[in-house]
C-alpha cells in the first residue's frame, strides 16, 4: 500500500466541484461505473482530491469508505497532485533483464526525484511501472506519451537532462 | 435463427499469409507497422513520407500505404513490408524510406542493401515469410496482424472477418458451435488452459434470464504482449469471436476488460465496436438474424489480480478487484450474479478460424492435449525478439535458437522463464522440453499467457526469482492470508539471500513456504506466485547455496555481493567517477590511477553509469 501523507497545504486551493457534474451525469444510471467515474474525474483534476471522492460518494449514494477503498486499490488512481511530466520506467521482465534497475538509478539520480514521488515544483513524477508492452525495445522509458527504447544508463541521463531543460524553459 | 442475411461480409478467402495483399489485387500495398513498438521508433513519420511520395507521384490509384498492426519482429522496427511478395525492410529510417519508395515507384525492384540479413555479411533475405523468425510460424490468431489496417472495417471484411459469424448465425445451432470448439481441442490461452468448449457448455447450460460473454484483455504478465498485438492489429477478430461465443452460450451483452496501460488498443477497439455496430455486425438484430449482442469496454485501473476472472468481475461491477472463492464458477453466477463466460483475447481470436475451417483442421495442429497454435512473446537476451505464433509442441530450443536466433550477447543462454510471474524457469539442459501444457507442467513451468524470457549468464537466478516474487507480492490483493503473508515472508527471505545475509536453512524454508502458499491461496495469483522461486531452487540450487554459504553471486548481479573496479587500461583519469561518488569511496587525482575503496563503496553504480569510457566494471 502506498502511504498517503498529509497534504493539507497542497489542497489549500479550493477544488471546483462543478467540473464533476458532467462526469457524474454521464454514468448516473450505470450501477457498476464507479471506476469509469473515478477515471474521468482524474482526467479532469489530474488526481483525485479528497473533496472529489466525497462528492462522488455522496452523488452516487455509495459509502465514502467504498469509494476510498476503490481509489486506493488500483495503482492508476492518485490521491496526490502529479507532476506535469510523468516519467514511467518499465520494469517488465524484458526491461528488467536488459537493465531497467540501472536505468532507474540513473534517472532518479539525474532528476533528484525518487521512484513513486513527485518533484516539489510538480515538474516531474517518476514511476516504476509493470510492462508497457514494448518488450522488443527493452529497456523502455516513457515520458508523457513518448516511448524511448533501448535505454542505457548514459542515454537515460541524457534524457533526464533534456527533460530538466525543457521543464525550466 | 435463420433469416435473410445482408451481403455485408465478402466471401472468405483462404487465410492470407503475411505477404498477401489485403485489399484488391490491383492495389500495390506498402505496409508500415503501426504497433506500439514501431510507433515508438518513428514508424508514423515513415508512413507519412510514403504517403507524400505516392501523392506527389500521382500513384494513389494503384498504390496505398497501410498502417498495420504488429508484425511481430518488434526489435527490428520500424518494419515495412511491400507488395504482393511481401518484401521486408527492417529498421527503416527516413533516408531508407526514400530509397524504398523510389524503388517501388520505379520498377518495384527490391533495394538489396536495405533487406534483412541474419548477420551483417550474410545473404539478404527479401521475402518477409522467408525470414527465419517467420519461417516456422503458423498464423491463426495473428492472421491479419501486420496485413490489414486495424482501423478499417473494409480491410477486415476483405480478409474474411465476420464470415464465420454469419456462417454460425445462419447455418449452425449453438450446440453445433460448442461441439466444434470442444472438438477442436482449444484450451484457454489466458493461463489456466481450461477447455474452451467445456466452458461454453457450462455457460450455455446455466440458467439465467440474462447472460454475459466477456473478454479478458487485462494482459498483466510482464513480458507478454500478444493480446495487445491482437487488439491493436485485428480488433475485429476478437469481436467476432465474442459474438460467436455469445450466440453459442445465449448471451446478449458483454464487456471487454482492457488494461489501462494499452491506450492504443482501447482506441482501436472502441472504433472497431462502433464500426461493427454501424455495419450491423454487432448490436441489435445482427445481420437480420434476430440475434442481438452488445459489447462495452471497461478499462482497468492497474491491478494485476484483475486478470483472475472473479476479480475481473468485481472490477467491472465497480468494486476493489478481489477474487472470491469458487464455486460458484462465473459460468453459473458471475457478473451481477448472472451466468458469465470470460475468455481471453487470444482464445477468442481463434474462434472464427475454427468455425471457418472446422474442428479437425485445428486439432490437426499441435501435439498431444495441446492443440492449435500459441502466440509467444519472445524477449530478453535473444537476437530476434518479438511475437511468434507457432504450433504447440515446438521445443524450447527450437524457439530460442531457430526462431530467436540464440543469445544476443557474447554469453551463452542460461535459462528461459516461461509463463511470466506464474511460470517457471527452465535451465538450458531442459531446452528439449516441448512447449505444451502437460510437458511443461511436468518440469514445473506453465504455458501461462505465453511470455518467454531468455536470460544469459549475466543474470543471477536468485535475483531473477526475487524480481518475479516482488511483482506478485506487490500485486497480491491481500484478501487471503497464504498469499498476503506467505509471499511477503518468501520475499524477505529471497531478499536477504541476494543481500548476502541469507542463513543456512533458508532454502528449505522457501520450499516449505512456497508449497504452502501454492496449495492454500484463494486464487491463481497466490497459487502460482511461488513458481519462479521453486523452479529456480529446483534447477539452480547451487546458486542459492553460493549466495548463502560463500557470499558469492556468480553473475555479479547482486550489488551487495559484488564490487566495482577501475580497469586501468580503459581509465583516462578524467575524475568524473570521483566527482560523482556520493560517499567519497573513490580516490585518485587527474592523470593518476583511480581506486575504489570497497569498504566505503555503497554499490550504487553511479560511477559505472557516469564513466564515459566504460572503465568501471562490476566483479
Amino acid at each position: 500500500m502506498t502511504e498517503h501523507t498529509c497534504s493539507c497545504a497542497k489542497e489549500a486551493e479550493a477544488v471546483d466541484l462543478t467540473l464533476l457534474g458532467p462526469v457524474l451525469a454521464a454514468h448516473a444510471h450505470d450501477q457498476g461505473a464507479l471506476i469509469p467515474v473515478l477515471q474521468q474525474a482524474q482526467e479532469v483534476y489530474g488526481y483525485l482530491p479528497r473533496e472529489v471522492l466525497r462528492e462522488v460518494a455522496e452523488q452516487r449514494e455509495t459509502p465514502f469508505s467504498e469509494v476510498y477503498g476503490v481509489a486506493t486499490f488500483y495503482s492508476q488512481f492518485y490521491l496526490e497532485p502529479r507532476g506535469r511530466t510523468i516519467v514511467r520506467i518499465c520494469h517488465g521482465t524484458a526491461c528488467h533483464v536488459a537493465g531497467a534497475p540501472e536505468v532507474t538509478s540513473a534517472i532518479v539520480d539525474e532528476l533528484g526525484v525518487r521512484v513513486g514521488e513527485t518533484a516539489d515544483d510538480l515538474s516531474f513524477t517518476v514511476e516504476a511501472v509493470a510492462c508497457v508492452g514494448c518488450c522488443g525495445l527493452a529497456p523502455v522509458v516513457v515520458t508523457g506519451e513518448q516511448v524511448h527504447g533501448q535505454m542505457t544508463p548514459l542515454a537515460a541521463r541524457k534524457l533526464a537532462k533534456q527533460l530538466r531543460r525543457e521543464a525550466t524553459q | 435463427m435463420t433469416g435473410p442475411t445482408p451481403a455485408t461480409p465478402a466471401p472468405a478467402p483462404a487465410t492470407p499469409t503475411v505477404g498477401a495483399p489485403a485489399a484488391s489485387a490491383a492495389t500495390y500495398e506498402v505496409r508500415v507497422c503501426a504497433g506500439s513498438g514501431c510507433v515508438a521508433n518513428g514508424s508514423l513519420a515513415i508512413a507519412e513520407r510514403f504517403e507524400t511520395a505516392i501523392a506527389e507521384a500521382d500513384a494513389g490509384e494503384s498504390m496505398r500505404v497501410v498502417k498495420t498492426g504488429c508484425h511481430g519482429l518488434c526489435a527490428q522496427g520500424p518494419v515495412v513490408v511491400v507488395g504482393e511478395d511481401g518484401i521486408f525492410y527492417p529498421a527503416v529510417d527516413l533516408d531508407s524510406a526514400d530509397r524504398i519508395i523510389d524503388s517501388v515507384l520505379d520498377g518495384r525492384k527490391p533495394v538489396e542493401e536495405l533487406l534483412f540479413r541474419e548477420s551483417p555479411d550474410g545473404p539478404p533475405i527479401a521475402r518477409y515469410d522467408d525470414v527465419p523468425f517467420n519461417a516456422r510460424q503458423q498464423r491463426i490468431v495473428l492472421r491479419n496482424c501486420g496485413v490489414i489496417d486495424p482501423e478499417s472495417l473494409d480491410d477486415a471484411l476483405a480478409c474474411g472477418d465476420y464470415v464465420a459469424l454469419r456462417t454460425a448465425l445462419t447455418t449452425q445451432t449453438p450446440e453445433q458451435i460448442i461441439e466444434t470448439v470442444r472438438a477442436s481441442g482449444l484450451r484457454g490461452r489466458g493461463g489456466a488452459g481450461f477447455s474452451t468448449g467445456l466452458k461454453w457448455q457450462l455457460a450455455r447450460d446455466a440458467v439465467g434470464d440474462l447472460k454475459y460473454m466477456c473478454c479478458n484483455a487485462d494482459e498483466g504478465d510482464p513480458g507478454a504482449f500478444m493480446d495487445r498485438a491482437v487488439l491493436e492489429g485485428d480488433p475485429h477478430a476478437v469481436l467476432e469471436g465474442m459474438a460467436i461465443a455469445a450466440y453459442a452460450i445465449g448471451a446478449s451483452a458483454g464487456y471487454v476488460y482492457v488494461r489501462a496501460e494499452y491506450p492504443l488498443a482501447v482506441r482501436r477497439l472502441r472504433k472497431a465496436i462502433a464500426d461493427a455496430e454501424a455495419a450491423n455486425l454487432l448490436g441489435d438484430d445482427i445481420m437480420g438474424t434476430g440475434f442481438s449482442y452488445h459489447v462495452s469496454i471497461r478499462e482497468g485501473a492497474g491491478a494485476f489480480v484483475c486478470g483472475e476472472e472473479t476479480a475481473l468481475i468485481a472490477s467491472v461491477e465497480g468494486h476493489r478487484g478481489m477474487p472470491r472463492p469458487r464455486p460458484p464458477f462465473p459460468t453459473t453466477s458471475g457478473l451481477w450474479n448472472r451466468p458469465t463466460c470470460i475468455n481471453n483475447v487470444e482464445t477468442l481470436a481463434n474462434i472464427a478460424w475454427i468455425v471457418n475451417h472446422g474442428a479437425e483442421a485445428y486439432s490437426s495442429i499441435g501435439s498431444g492435449t495441446s492443440k492449435g497454435t500459441k502466440v509467444f512473446a519472445l524477449t530478453g537476451r535473444i537476437r530476434h525478439s518479438g511475437l511468434v505464433e507457432v504450433p504447440m509442441g515446438l521445443t524450447v530450443a527450437e524457439m530460442v535458437d531457430d526462431i530467436g536466433g540464440g543469445s544476443s550477447t557474447t554469453l551463452p543462454t542460461k535459462a528461459v522463464q516461461i509463463g511470466g510471474p506464474s511460470g517457471g524457469c527452465l535451465p538450458a539442459s531442459h531446452f528439449d522440453t516441448p512447449i505444451e501444457y502437460d510437458a511443461l507442467a511436468a518440469v514445473g513451468a506453465v504455458v501461462g499467457s505465453g511470455g518467454l524470457v531468455v536470460v544469459d549468464e549475466s543474470t543471477c537466478m536468485v535475483a531473477f526469482a526475487r524480481y518475479f516474487l516482488a511483482f506478485t507480492q506487490d500485486e497480491s490483493c491481500g484478501k487471503c492470508v497464504p498469499c498476503r503473508i506467505g509471499t511477503k515472508r518468501m520475499l524477505e527471505i529471497v531478499t536477504r539471500i541476494t543481500e548476502g545475509t541469507g542463513k543456512p536453512g533458508d532454502i528449505e524454508e522457501l520450499e516449505r513456504l512456497g508449497n504452502a502458499v501454492r496449495s492454500a491461496s484463494l486464487c491463481a495469483l497466490g497459487g502460482t506466485a511461488p513458481n519462479p522461486v521453486l523452479t529456480t531452487i529446483r534447477y539452480f540450487r547451487e546458486e542459492y547455496e553460493e549466495h548463502i554459504r560463500d557470499k558469492k553471486c556468480r553473475a555479479h548481479a547482486c550489488a551487495a555481493l559484488s564490487n566495482y573496479l577501475v580497469v586501468d587500461e580503459k581509465c583516462k583519469s578524467c575524475g568524473i567517477c570521483k566527482k560523482n561518488c556520493p560517499v567519497s569511496a573513490i580516490s585518485g587525482e587527474p592523470k593518476q590511477r583511480y581506486l575504489i575503496d570497497s569498504d566505503v563503496c555503497i554499490k550504487c553504480g553511479i560511477c559505472e553509469s557516469k564513466c564515459p569510457f566504460d572503465a568501471i566494471i562490476k566483479v
